[in-house]
């Protein structure tokens, strides 16, 4: 059985291309079934990729599948197309599960889509084992190196130093001071992990009301946050205003309220938005822009040298299934060792059977078993050993030949 | 032949003391040998403490350095409930190279070797390894009290890499070491009570004393935080509070 990889992604087709072939989850159930044996079809944003497991016909089956899915975009389908097979095929899935094809390497959200796309498959021994072996190197990649933990934009920094500050974001509230589309992108990142935005203050109030409505919470005018900081836990102010909005003096006053409880305060305005002097009060957590961006630039380097790590722990996984695949060249030949011996064993306990006592054939057969499994032990073990290091087809072919294997099928 | 199961206790110990400061350049390899070695030390450390109990007539750790030994056994012990998990691995930063130092305190004063121990009952055994426990425990309320203090240090000063070394949450700290000492002073009031019921009129000495000051201290502590005394200065106060035991609690328990 062969391995066939057929796709295309981000790196060579573009987002209007990618959007034709792109499947929604129940569509590439259907479509794997379609296909007929082994199939499994992953489609996200960034890819769409047919996983084969067929004898033949398999990469002409997969382009055919993807230039009737492009539709009349089909033509430019052959030069963004990628075909992959066996090892280089596997060691790609592997890659994918671990974040390391994506656009930002080592997101988090790939693992969960090659997950779903496995389980809507049509998968047999072949493709279970190298999706479940798939998705371990995933989760060992992000277990064992910090590629997933850094974030690659302001925003998501953002939100994940709220996360160093609180823990678990659920139920924490968050004020937003701006209407702008910074303002925006790091209440949204800040929901994605479980904050809620509770009020949204903006010098036009049209806009605020209507950023306030996108994000279900309330609208109030600039001038009436002071109040508003006795309750939340997380200020993101980009605004356009041309000096503080916040002073050090009312944030120290509505500290008194909030009993010890720490507040972070996101600056993403220039000029800034809140005085730099907050970050002396005991509890108040200040970044402004320059702090943010110089995490992120951290964290990305962070990132690539991580990637480095990630790709060790691939390559050890997709040499693992490789070595499992090569012993597959060697089964049926061990099988069919197995069976012969086996054969032979009972032919002769039959003709033996008549001179022996119950007691006695019991005891030669567990004598013979045994004889029979010690034999064949190491050649089983020698096998799986050449075919890992690719001689096993050399080696089950000898072992046919030395033993005869298949000349008796092949006589009747 | 147990009493020298120290050594690999002691060495295991100070492995993961070692490699907690190696996963501070990024979780992997250094994290999973700081987490086996503080396994690996406190099942040697568990064996050690068995034989000393095996081989002994009474309570074998009625000594300083043998009330060390087993006080280093509950500190790691109760580190291993969090020490586990991902996000509090780090706490292992404060608290193995104190444990690892505190047990090599305990094999020089000759708190690890099988002797007779202390005759001195049931009830009284009971009440020291109460009070340890509940010692230990604010030990380790002090560590994440330390952890919160660099915590805090590292976010106030814009550190770049805040992010790629991970440490346990500002907030998570602090609420765990609030319910650290609040499970310490439980097991410190049960471990009074225990203690109080074989006493007689009389025996009311200055460890007892600083001992009930030392509670009333940390239940002041826990009230405060309801006033608003949390993180900085909730952390201060709980190292302030070690330091007390650290520095009192011996002198009256052991001094002559």
């Amino acid at each position: 059985m062969k391995l066939t990889l057929t796709g295309v992604s981000h790196h060579r087709a573009p987002i209007e291309l990618r959007e034709r072939v792109a499947l929604d989850l129940d569509a590439c159930a259907a479509l794997a079934e379609r296909l007929d044996g082994e199939a499994v079809v992953l489609s996200t944003c960034n890819r769409t990729e047919l996983y084969l497991v067929r004898e033949d016909h398999a990469e002409e089956l997969s382009v055919s599948t993807l230039t009737e899915l492009a539709g009349d975009r089909g033509q430019e389908l052959g030069a963004a197309l990628y075909r992959l097979r066996d090892e280089a095929a596997a060691l790609h899935l592997f890659r994918v599960a671990a974040g390391l094809d994506s656009l930002v390497p080592g997101e988090g959200e790939i693992l969960g889509q090659v997950r779903s796309a496995f389980e809507a498959g049509s998968t047999g021994p072949f493709l279970d084992r190298l999706f479940r072996q798939a998705l371990h190197a995933g989760r060992r990649v992000r277990m064992e190196t910090a590629i997933n933990e850094s974030p690659a934009s302001v925003p998501s920094a953002a939100a994940a130093l709220a996360q160093q500050v609180f823990d678990d974001l659920s139920g924490r509230r968050v004020l937003v001071l701006g209407a702008g589309k910074m303002s925006e992108a790091t209440a949204r990142n800040l929901v994605s992990r479980g904050a809620d935005v509770a009020v949204v203050a903006n010098r036009t109030p049209a806009h605020g009301e209507e950023l306030a409505r996108r994000l279900a919470a309330q609208a109030v005018a600039l001038d009436a946050v002071g109040a508003e900081l006795e309750r939340v836990d997380v200020v993101v102010s980009a605004t356009s205003a041309t000096g503080h909005v916040l002073s050090r003096e009312a944030v120290a006053a509505a500290l008194r309220a909030r009993k010890g409880r720490p507040l972070l305060l996101v600056d993403l305005a220039v000029p800034r938005d809140l005085d730099p002097a907050i970050n002396e009060l005991d509890g108040c957590f200040l970044y402004d822009v320059d702090d943010l961006e110089a995490v992120v630039a951290e964290t990305i380097s962070g990132r690539r040298s991580e990637a480095a790590r990630a790709e060790r722990l691939v390559a050890e996984e997709a040499d693992r299934f490789r070595e499992w695949q090569a012993a597959l060249d060697v089964v049926p030949t061990i099988a069919s060792l197995r069976a012969l011996a086996e054969e032979i064993r009972d032919s002769e306990l039959a003709r033996a059977g008549g001179r022996l006592s119950e007691r006695e054939r019991k005891h030669v057969e567990s004598v013979t078993s045994q004889i029979l499994a010690k034999l064949l032990h190491l050649p089983t073990i020698r096998m799986k050993e050449a075919a890992a290091a690719a001689d096993g087809v050399v080696y089950a072919d000898v072992v046919r030949h030395l033993f005869g294997l298949g000349e008796e099928e092949r006589r009747r | 032949m147990a009493e020298f199961l120290v050594v690999p206790a002691l060495l295991a110990y100070g492995e993961a003391a070692v490699a907690y400061a190696g996963e501070l350049r990024g979780p992997g390899l250094a994290g999973r040998l700081a987490t086996w070695g503080v396994r690996v030390g406190w099942l040697a450390q568990t064996a050690l403490l068995i034989g000393q109990m095996v081989s002994a007539d009474g309570f074998p750790w009625g000594t300083w350095a043998g009330a060390l030994n087993l006080f280093v056994w509950l500190v790691v012990g109760a580190y291993l409930i969090w020490g586990c998990t991902p996000k509090y691995r780090l706490l292992g930063l404060t608290v193995m190279p104190f444990a690892a130092v505190l047990l090599a305190l305990a094999w020089a004063g000759g708190g690890t070797t099988l002797d007779e121990g202390d005759r001195s009952g049931v009830v009284l055994a009971v009440h020291a390894v109460l009070m340890l426990a509940g010692f230990a425990g604010l030990t380790l309320a002090a560590g994440m009290a330390a952890l919160y203090l660099w915590q805090e240090r590292r976010l106030k000063r814009h550190e770049r890499r805040v992010l790629r070394v991970r440490m346990p949450p500002l907030d998570a700290l602090d609420r765990l070491a609030a319910r650290t000492v609040l499970g310490s002073l439980v097991l410190l009031g049960i471990g009074i009570g225990v203690g109080a019921s074989s006493f007689e009129r009389g025996d009311f000495d200055a460890a007892m004393a600083v001992t009930l000051l030392i509670l009333a201290l940390y239940a002041g502590l826990l009230v405060l935080r309801h006033e608003g005394v949390r993180g900085r200065r909730a952390a201060l106060l709980n190292l302030a509070g070690l330091a007390l035991v650290a520095v009192v609690l011996p002198l009256t328990h052991f001094a002559g």
